[in-house]
């Protein structure tokens, strides 16, 4: 061990750990004798922010308050003393780097939610007809508690190249040695990495959609799948005209998740290739100028981000409404 | 599931007759064996490829890929492991990680389920506008938030500090949790928070004796996610521990694969370590584990 782990550490975690919530003991029960000498009109009035305060407060301090402060700083210089109108913005939508993030975004957009979604929809519907199932549902599920970090180096060996005419320890690249092609440096040509960085993202996440999608497949009454069949339907009918439709809403849910997971994609691309080659992301970009203190800059991109999401913000209050209603 | 898995075979049973329709019925259902076949090979070959190797000596991963080990001489070793934990902020790092996700946890669940409480079982003006606000902040990306958050822990000197994350995350953490705990709350019969008020329980009995306990297998769904999520997690202690003595396992290991270079093959070792925790966790816990992903997505 290079550097002893200071007590004072430990200390400061295990109070925290045992400490948080006696604290959260004590001002629950010290609230309460207060609020319950209270005159009863007050009691109701006082006593549900008091119990919602720690809450909501957190929420605003992290998320509420930082939100409305980023809009401002997108607006603002970088030192925050002066307004500059869109500057931020122009300088996201018109240098090449920043327009490179902006499509790779919509690359992990439109081909990380599709393959996803679609994947975990068909191992679904697959497991679902073998006595095997769960099995193998472990085997597809198994990347998906594993890190980001993690991941990026278990496929940084998976495309790991060597020189033409070295021996290749890539697993793929060997493959390919086989096949008697040579060696593709997936990370670093161009027309390789961004696909390469999708399939670890996509590989990582198939297990969720499998699992929800499972779910729900599970919930659909065997005696509509029997009157099918005795209709004269084959398999694949089934699964296009009677299972899909039925699983629809299920997929959009899932398929909501994948965008957002989408477009906030950030730990696959900063650590497989640092953004190198062409493989930004919009979240890789902000960090960079994050890091390299452009704030205001780093602000603008954050907003990028935030309008795209929006759509998807706003689809996820309705149906959180329309779920109220049915209760 | 085994009874509907029953009740499928039953369909099945009709084409197999004789020996001979039901060899019939396996040859048809070849395809679909070999297709998944290959689907959980994609699915556990890269995970597997990288295990063998972090048990492999550097010339050997260098010389050969791991499927050379499958034939003899194996030369399995643990110098890739001694290797990573002798490099520096490593060990260290690996503390760190768990002094960040043990009170990181315990935090924002204490504070969730007491929210949750207020808003599944008290009225207050506001609350419906307060529940929509938390319903939209769980998919408010993180990015909005870093440079006012990095700048407010700057000016209250908790920058590059275990606390800063502790409190980052459970800021980020509380709307999916309030929402998650709020549904499984309300759910819970009315007739039992009346009977125990009649009794003349308060507030806070209701919610320590009633609320907390029965709401258990939630927050225990709940605990495993948001336990791994902090343990997995690169982008917020990027930002607010950075290159500081506190920051986790996954820092380091990214700040090493970029500094590295060439020379990063033992870092299959680290990846190895940081990733036992969750498989164990995934493995042992697996009902947990599951109910949580299906119960947060399909009723949210």
């Amino acid at each position: 061990m290079d550097q002893i782990i200071g007590l004072d550490q430990i200390i400061t975690a295990l109070v925290a750990i045992v400490g948080v919530p006696l604290v959260l003991f004590g001002y629950i029960i010290l609230g309460e004798q207060v609020i319950e000498r209270l005159p009863d009109s007050m009691q109701e009035w006082i006593r549900p922010y008091f119990w919602a305060l720690p809450a909501i407060g957190f929420a605003t301090i992290f998320m509420v308050y930082p939100l409305v402060r980023t809009v401002i700083l997108s607006f603002r210089n970088n030192g925050d003393t002066t307004w500059v109108g869109l500057d931020n913005y122009q300088y996201f939508f018109t240098f090449p780097d920043t327009l490179t993030s902006l499509r790779n975004s919509l690359l992990w957009l439109v081909f990380y939610t599709f393959f996803a979604v679609f994947l975990g929809l068909v191992i679904a519907i697959l497991l679902d007809r073998v006595r095997y199932e769960s099995l193998a549902k472990v085997a597809i599920f198994l990347p998906v508690p594993i890190s980001a970090v993690a991941a990026s180096i278990i496929w940084r060996f998976m495309f790991d190249y060597q020189p033409p005419g070295t021996i290749q320890t890539g697993t793929l690249n060997a493959l390919l040695g086989t096949f008697h092609t040579g060696p593709v440096a997936w990370l670093v040509n161009s027309t390789t990495n961004n696909p390469a960085l999708i399939f670890v993202g996509i590989w990582s996440i198939t297990g969720f959609c499998m699992v929800i999608i499972s779910a729900s497949l599970k919930a659909i009454s065997t005696e509509v799948l029997e009157a099918a069949r005795i209709d004269g339907a084959n398999e694949f009918q089934i699964v296009r005209l009677v299972v899909t439709p039925l699983l629809w809403p299920t997929i959009t849910v899932v398929g909501t998740t994948m965008i957002i997971n989408a477009l906030k994609i950030f730990d696959i691309p900063y650590v497989m290739t640092s953004g190198a080659y062409d493989t930004d992301v919009i979240a890789t970009q902000m960090f960079r100028q994050l890091a390299t203190s452009h704030y205001a800059r780093a602000a603008a991109v954050g907003v990028v981000l935030f309008i795209a999401i929006v759509p998807l913000l706003v689809v996820n209050i309705r149906r959180f409404q329309q779920q109220e209603e049915q209760r | 599931m085994s009874v509907r898995s029953t009740t499928r075979e039953a369909t099945g049973a009709q084409v197999r007759v004789s020996t001979l329709s039901n060899i019939g019925y396996r040859l048809q259902r070849l395809p679909l064996h070999i297709v998944i076949a290959v689907f959980v090979a994609i699915w556990i070959i890269p995970t597997l490829g990288l295990i063998i190797n972090s048990f492999r000596s550097l010339q050997d991963m260098n010389a050969a890929g791991w499927w050379t080990v499958l034939f003899p001489p194996h030369g399995f070793t643990l110098a890739s492991y001694e290797q990573v934990l002798q490099t520096e902020n490593v060990a260290t790092s690996i503390v760190n990680s768990i002094l960040i996700t043990l009170p990181a946890t315990v935090i924002q669940l204490a504070i969730a389920t007491m929210g949750a409480y207020a808003f599944a079982w008290m009225k207050f003006p506001g609350k419906d506008i307060f529940f929509i606000v938390i319903v939209g902040l769980m998919v408010v990306p993180i990015q909005m938030t870093l440079i006012p958050v990095l700048q407010f822990f700057q000016l209250i000197h908790l920058n590059g500090t275990i606390m800063a994350v502790w409190l980052a995350h459970s800021g980020y953490g509380l709307p999916f949790e309030v929402f998650l705990l709020r549904n499984y709350l309300g759910g819970l019969p009315r007739e039992i928070f009346e009977s125990a008020e009649v009794d003349g329980a308060g507030h806070a009995v209701r919610f320590l004796r009633i609320a907390v306990p029965m709401t258990i297998p939630a927050i225990a769904s709940l605990t495993i996610f948001v336990f791994l999520g902090v343990w997995n997690d690169l982008l917020v202690a990027l930002t607010y521990l950075g290159t500081s003595t506190a920051r986790p396992f996954t820092v380091v290991i990214s700040q090493l694969v970029t500094s590295l270079g060439g020379g990063w093959q033992f870092l299959t070792a680290a990846a190895v370590l940081q990733m036992a925790l969750p498989l164990a966790v995934f493995i042992f816990l697996q009902r947990y584990f599951v109910r949580g992903i299906t119960s947060g997505s399909v009723k949210g």
